[in-house]
């Protein structure tokens, strides 16, 4: 008997939402999503459809660089094999959408894999470098392969298609986007509380001795590759239907900094840092715009200065958060919510 | 002309920009050496000094003599509020968060320069003639055999102060062993900020001679990205790797932008340093570190 | 409560095995059997070889020659993760447990080479996963976590514990991996005497109810001579003696080795001292 309620105990404690009021906020957010659609104008649909893209690649570059400890500057590279991998397979074969989507994730990963062996042999910063280098010879590659990626001029992308209706407005493409990404993030909260998550750290934290409790480390390294990978191909599946254009330079080198940069706001190694920072770095030029509009009375060239501004803020958030709050978005909130929950007995 | 004077050209010209790219390796170098610190930010820091140097001799119309050591302490001053207000406060942290912030520096500094100058390519003001030079037969730049004579004597510079002088062996002290270094009455923090200055300004001057050649823009340091792959190939710490990788990786990149076309440069370039990183992880001359269990 | 049934203790034999760094020689010809079952100490002076001999047999070191016998097999070419999976577990000199996680997760890890969940399941989490999971934390909660009386420090991060706790926690890992034969690496190295007694009183409970083989380095010889069963004394990378503790205690050679004079009675005294501190 004493055992049956211990099992119950455990098996509470391992559940993802153990609270009451994190299973009613959880309801909430799902109300909301589904709500989301029908009260947003264009603008801001557009706006949450690309940061939900982001939160995907951003959540796979998490579970590699926050949670398994190696860094990537090649997260958008990957995004763009997922994305012509998708665009190739609309206009060459034909084939639906989702298994368009699955195929870019898996070449995305294949590739990342490839990637990831380097790893075999040097790890932080030089990992870091081998990822530039890669994303820049995988950026040759688009634009010189003509036949497939349509070279420099890049490859228009059929809309996406369910039950013949084609899925040109946002509000169409937010039910296919929203769900998949919402998959995906349960999908990397399930993996760390797994054997395969808890390795990942293990690696992350000292691989020394995580090999001698038998986890093979480039098993491991190349799996969470994959995984990152994959989730970058699918993103990129994504941002295809959605863009319907690619070319070489829409996934720049740049594109991986912000992905970086996203999870250094949101915080690096929690499932919700991804989230956080994706929506984040995705509003925060926005955010400039509307700033820089409000300015424009008095700032006569207004808006030839918000690219510039844009840039210099980027770097200043990257900056600001890694000298003053290495923690990220993620822990400003659990700091918040320690605060009200003491609340009135705290000043 | 012949294929043979020709070849000859082109690869005089790669030592010219080799000898640019051994010296943004050697900013690189100088402040891996002391703070252990990958700065990506080397390249726009090339930039920077680009334009400072257009400020004060285009805009204050100031003469060339100038206007170069106006920039270069210019740079000097940038690395010194950037090792005082954004590294020291990153010591002890991982190396990857470092890299980090030196690429949000990378990131303002852009933004930096397209608000004051916009996003548009520039040209220097002319400070070396262009009166043509030949050695033998064979044609070169007088502007990258210019680039090559600095870039050589502060290089050589550099290796004689490492050598022989007090700071050099300072900065070495502390490279080996922060802890020790500074029990020994070395003053560390004075050794990182005197790196980031000397690194910076460094960066500024080959930024001058850079811009000299092809003009100044936002976008030139990509050139930065060039010079990591020497220092990744020659190794992080290593001087005469930065020296011997950079000449190397200019004659490299002028080869395949000349025979095989400028689209190949890139590839090459970054498949190097991969073929690099798998032989010899710690470069060809750099120093390999031992992992204790 | 009662610990389950031993997974069978392993015999571990050592042949003839030596090592070089570069021309170095850090072994030469180390022969030992930590019979099954038992407590076999390794001792010696710092600098003896102690570590390199355990580096060899967790996989760490390639012997230059010589081979490792587990049961009979040789494990000498196997890697690391290939030896955890035949039952090696091991705890190391200066800790080594995963600092951002909790107690909880870093015995988990200890299972990691007997788990099946593969991604996919993984990602999913129903099912295999998730029953493997359960049963996990059950056996994890049940066997070692109270048995190594660590019950109110589960969800702490480690980072946060005392340098006894943390070795304790890594003891309770290394049972997590269902070990046939357990690595110590100077187990109470650093701690004060009373931990040192519980770290000791868990070395033989574990020996006595998990019955696996234990192979211990340690410095502190009244742990050694209180606990162990067969004690093999290394010096400059090669076996001085070996023997029942009070034996080994009483070799002039390893008086010598210890003190630079071959008084035995003196090494007597010395630890008698360290002992009353």
């Amino acid at each position: 008997m004493i055992i049956g309620t211990a099992k119950e105990t455990y098996r509470a404690d391992a559940a993802l939402l153990t609270t009451r009021p994190q299973q009613t906020w959880t309801g909430v957010l799902a109300l909301v999503l589904i709500a989301l659609p029908f009260t947003l104008n264009d603008y801001w649909l557009y706006l949450v459809c690309l940061m939900t893209i982001n939160a995907v690649a951003a959540t796979g570059l998490n579970i590699l660089t926050g949670f398994t400890g190696l860094v990537s500057l090649g997260q958008a590279a990957f995004m763009a094999v997922g994305a012509y991998t998708v665009a190739w397979m609309e206009r060459d074969l034909g084939t639906p959408f989702p298994v368009n989507l699955v195929a870019g994730g898996l070449v995305a990963a294949g590739i990342g894999i490839v990637v990831g062996i380097p790893s075999l042999r040097v790890k932080g910063l030089y990992l870091a470098i081998a990822t530039i280098a890669a994303s820049f010879i995988l950026h040759f590659l688009f634009v010189h392969w003509e036949a497939v990626t349509g070279g420099n001029t890049g490859i228009n992308v059929a809309p996406a298609r369910i039950l013949g209706t084609e899925l040109v407005s946002y509000f169409g493409l937010y039910w296919i986007i929203m769900p998949i990404t919402v998959l995906m993030v349960l999908g990397a909260a399930n993996l760390f509380r797994t054997r395969i998550g808890r390795a990942f750290i293990a690696i992350r934290d000292r691989d020394i001795s995580a090999e001698v409790l038998g986890i093979p480390l480039l098993r491991y390294k190349l799996m969470s590759f994959a995984i990152a990978s994959f989730y970058a191909g699918v993103a990129g599946g994504l941002w295809a239907y959605f863009f319907r254009v690619i070319t070489p330079d829409s996934f720049p080198f740049m594109a991986s900094v912000f992905l970086l940069a996203a999870i250094i706001v949101g915080g690096m190694g929690t499932i919700i840092g991804a989230l956080l920072g994706a929506a984040f770095m995705t509003l925060v030029p926005e955010l400039l715009r509307f700033v820089m509009d409000w300015a424009s009375p008095w700032l006569p060239n207004a808006t030839v200065l918000l690219s510039p501004v844009r840039t210099i803020v980027f770097g200043l958030l990257i900056i600001g958060f890694l000298v003053f709050e290495p923690q990220g978005l993620a822990e400003i909130i659990q700091r918040v919510r320690r605060f009200f929950r003491l609340w009135p007995f705290r000043t | 002309m012949s294929d043979w004077l020709f070849f000859i050209e082109v690869s005089l010209a790669g030592l010219g920009s080799g000898a640019l790219l051994a010296l943004a390796a050697l900013a690189f170098v100088l402040i891996y050496k002391a703070t252990q610190v990958v700065n990506l930010a080397v390249g726009e820091l090339l930039m920077l000094g680009g334009y400072l140097f257009f400020a004060f001799a285009a805009g204050w119309g100031l003469p060339a003599w100038a206007a170069v050591p106006l920039a270069v302490i210019g740079g000097g001053l940038v690395g010194a509020v950037v090792e005082r207000g954004i590294i020291r406060p990153m010591l002890g942290e991982s190396a990857i968060s470092v890299f980090m912030v030196t690429v949000g520096l990378g990131s303002v500094l852009i933004g930096l320069v397209e608000l004051i100058w916009t996003a548009d390519p520039r040209t220097l003001p002319a400070f070396i003639s262009t009166k043509p030079l030949f050695l033998g037969e064979a044609y070169v730049s007088r502007k990258i055999a210019v680039a090559f004579a600095v870039a050589a004597v502060v290089i050589g510079i550099f290796l004689l102060l490492f050598r022989f002088w007090r700071g050099g062996v300072a900065l070495r002290a502390t490279a080996t062993d922060q802890a020790a270094a500074y029990s020994c009455g070395i003053n560390v923090p004075g050794v990182f900020s005197i790196a980031w200055i000397v690194g910076c300004a460094t960066a500024a001057g080959a930024g001058i001679l850079l811009g000299a050649i092809g003009g100044i823009s936002p976008t030139m340091g990509v050139f930065g990205l060039s010079a990591l792959v020497v220092v990744i190939v020659g190794g992080l710490d290593s001087i005469l790797g930065a020296l011997v990788g950079g000449l190397a990786l200019g004659l490299i990149q002028s080869w395949t932008g000349t025979y095989l076309g400028g689209e190949y440069t890139n590839v090459v370039t970054f498949g190097i340093l991969i073929v690099a990183l798998m032989i010899r992880p710690y470069g060809l001359f750099g120093t390999h570190e031992i992992e204790r269990l | 409560m009662t610990p389950g049934p031993a997974a069978g203790a392993a015999r571990l034999s050592v042949e003839d095995v030596t090592l070089s760094f570069g021309g170095i020689r850090a072994l030469g010809g180390v022969s030992f059997t930590a019979e099954p079952g038992s407590i076999t100490a390794v001792i010696g002076p710092n600098g003896a070889g102690k570590t390199s001999v355990f580096n060899c047999i967790s996989g760490f070191y390639r012997p230059s020659t010589g081979r490792i016998l587990l049961d009979g097999e040789n494990i000498g070419r196997l890697s690391p993760p290939k030896r955890a999976g035949l039952g090696m577990a091991r705890s190391f000199q200066n800790i080594a447990l995963f600092r951002g996680m909790t107690v909880l997760d870093n015995i988990k890890l200890g299972r990691h080479a007997h788990m099946k969940t593969n991604l996919l399941q993984a990602l999913v989490y129903a099912g295999p996963a998730r029953r493997e999971e359960e049963a996990l934390r059950q056996e994890v909660e049940e066997r070692i976590i109270d048995f190594l009386e660590i019950d109110h420090i589960r969800n702490q991060p480690v980072a946060t514990l005392s340098y006894g706790l943390q070795k304790r926690v890594e003891l309770a890992r290394a049972l997590a991996m269902r070990p046939r034969l357990l690595l110590l690496d100077e187990p109470v190295a650093g701690m004060n005497r009373e931990e040192t007694e519980d770290m000791a009183r868990f070395i033989l409970d574990v020996k006595e109810e998990w019955g696996v083989t234990i192979l211990m380095v340690e410095h502190d010889m009244g742990l050694i001579m209180d606990i162990s069963d067969h004690v093999t004394v290394l010096n400059f990378g090669e076996v001085i003696a070996a023997g029942l503790p009070a034996e080994v205690q009483a070799d002039p050679q390893v008086a010598e080795a210890y003190l630079g004079s071959g008084d035995p009675a003196e090494l007597m005294r010395r630890l008698h001292r360290e002992a009353a501190e």
